[in-house]
């Protein structure tokens, strides 16, 4: 039986283009399904109940949430394949959760402010995200990836938050290349993969829609 | 040397939740394993040193090599010490359900979660924490249904990241003037059930004994 892979999603969410990357970096064949944020779908309300958030991989019918565990899964069912997103020794492994999990705290939360906020609350937003990008620098050190020589679970986590670096420099009015030089190296080879090419939408169009919002949520 | 017979050491603190579920992995493993107390308020050369980036407990140091995080913890030792039984199951769709389903325990159960029902007087701020929490806890509830474990028949990765939280529902309900069980009898059912268990039975304080550490808190944030 073919498998039938569908991926609700939404352009230029960070967290969605990290199942964008995987699926392609395994090379499987998938149904991309666009999500109207404001008007969910019926599917991605019974898919993901809890959270009716995107990324939704519906695997043969069956639903994966939240997008590291997405990732995981699908290094873990095209186990097969080229490329695993995972390194394979236990200690690693256990590395690579922790930079993802700082990511997804110590990242997240400012860069969400970055668009969203403005005066006194924005600069310090500015500031912690840059310290966290400077810790993962300093992590990252001569290697190409974070993965060592081979793109991987972090790079794919970062990849989210490096197709957003214009629209968070324009937003907030800064520049990340002076402050993390070879952090934004590696987001240019990172951002250079076919399959992040292939996933990662226009930057243009991610600033575009990042002030559109930021007219919205910046009061 | 095998990996698995590399020095244990965990950086703890008894009333951590978060590092009991690192020690109920351990010992479910059946690891031996040496603990250090840190004390909070000071904490040892070692704990900044292997944990610089959070500088919090637990930290897990194997063969000389720190890992933190408890989550990232319980599935290092899953894969580490590969002749006990699995904390998740074999297959992917069902791994990935775990995986969920402890990464929602994680941010809604939590210590800073509880703090803002024991971290605050009677009033809106507390009945906001009580409501978030309960809420949360009626999600999990739903989730476990009749099922002994939420991984089913045999305990599991996500019982392990929930369970520690057991030893501290005593003192939410003290704070907050309300009964867990009243609201989710099941999660409390489950509780029980971990508790007889010897590595939670082993890695969970008394539920008395976290009360009165709840209430030095409260003096030491002012709460009173």
């Amino acid at each position: 039986m073919a498998d039938e892979v569908i991926l609700l999603d939404f352009w230029p969410s960070p967290f969605g283009v990290r199942a964008r990357i995987a699926l392609r970096e395994k090379g499987v064949e998938f149904e991309y399904r666009e999500e109207n944020l404001r008007d969910k779908s019926p599917l991605l309300l019974q898919m993901n109940p809890v959270h009716k958030k995107i990324p939704v991989l519906i695997h043969n019918g069956k639903p994966v949430c939240e997008s590291m565990n997405v990732v995981q899964y699908i290094d873990e069912v095209w186990s097969d394949k080229k490329n695993p997103l995972l390194p394979s020794d236990s200690y690693q492994r256990a590395q690579a959760r922790f930079w993802v999990d700082f990511i997804d705290t110590k990242v997240y939360e400012p860069a969400d402010k970055i668009w969203s906020t403005k005066g006194e609350v924005q600069e310090k937003a500015k500031k912690e995200y840059i310290e966290a990008l400077k810790i993962l620098e300093s992590e990252l050190g001569n290697k190409p990836y974070f993965g060592g020589d081979n793109f991987g679970f972090i790079d794919i986590a970062m990849t989210g938050y490096y197709m957003w670096f214009e629209a968070s420099e324009k937003c907030g009015n800064f520049s990340i290349e002076p402050e993390c030089p070879t952090l934004m190296a590696s987001a240019k080879r990172c951002l250079q993969r076919d399959s992040v090419v292939n996933s990662v939408p226009d930057p243009e169009k991610i600033v575009e829609f990042a002030f559109k919002i930021r007219k919205i949520y910046c009061v | 040397m095998g990996k698995e017979n590399e020095k244990v050491v965990l950086l703890d603190f008894w009333a951590s939740p978060y590092a009991m579920r690192t020690k109920i992995a351990l010992r479910e493993k059946g690891v031996e394993f040496e603990t250090q107390q840190e004390d909070l308020w000071n904490k040892s050369e070692l704990l900044l040193k292997s944990n610089p980036v959070h500088k919090k407990v637990p930290v897990l140091i194997h063969g000389g090599k720190p890992v933190s995080e408890s989550l990232v913890q319980v599935q290092y030792i899953d894969e580490t010490w590969t002749d006990a039984a699995s904390f998740l199951p074999s297959d992917p769709q069902a791994r990935a359900n775990a995986r969920f389903w402890a990464d929602f325990a994680e941010k809604t159960i939590s210590f800073e979660g509880g703090r803002k029902i024991w971290g605050n007087n009677k009033g809106e701020e507390q009945e906001k924490g009580k409501k978030v929490f309960l809420d949360s806890l009626k999600v999990l509830e739903a989730e476990l249904g009749d099922k002994p474990y939420f991984g089913g028949e045999t305990f599991g990765y996500v019982d392990i990241a929930l369970v520690p939280f057991y030893s501290w529902f005593y003192s939410l309900e003290k704070c907050g003037d309300f009964s867990v069980e009243a609201e989710c009898p099941k999660i409390v059912a489950w509780g029980k059930r971990c508790v007889e268990r010897d590595s939670v039975a082993a890695s969970l304080p008394e539920s008395e004994i976290v009360y009165q550490q709840v209430l030095k808190l409260r003096q030491i944030f002012g709460v009173e």
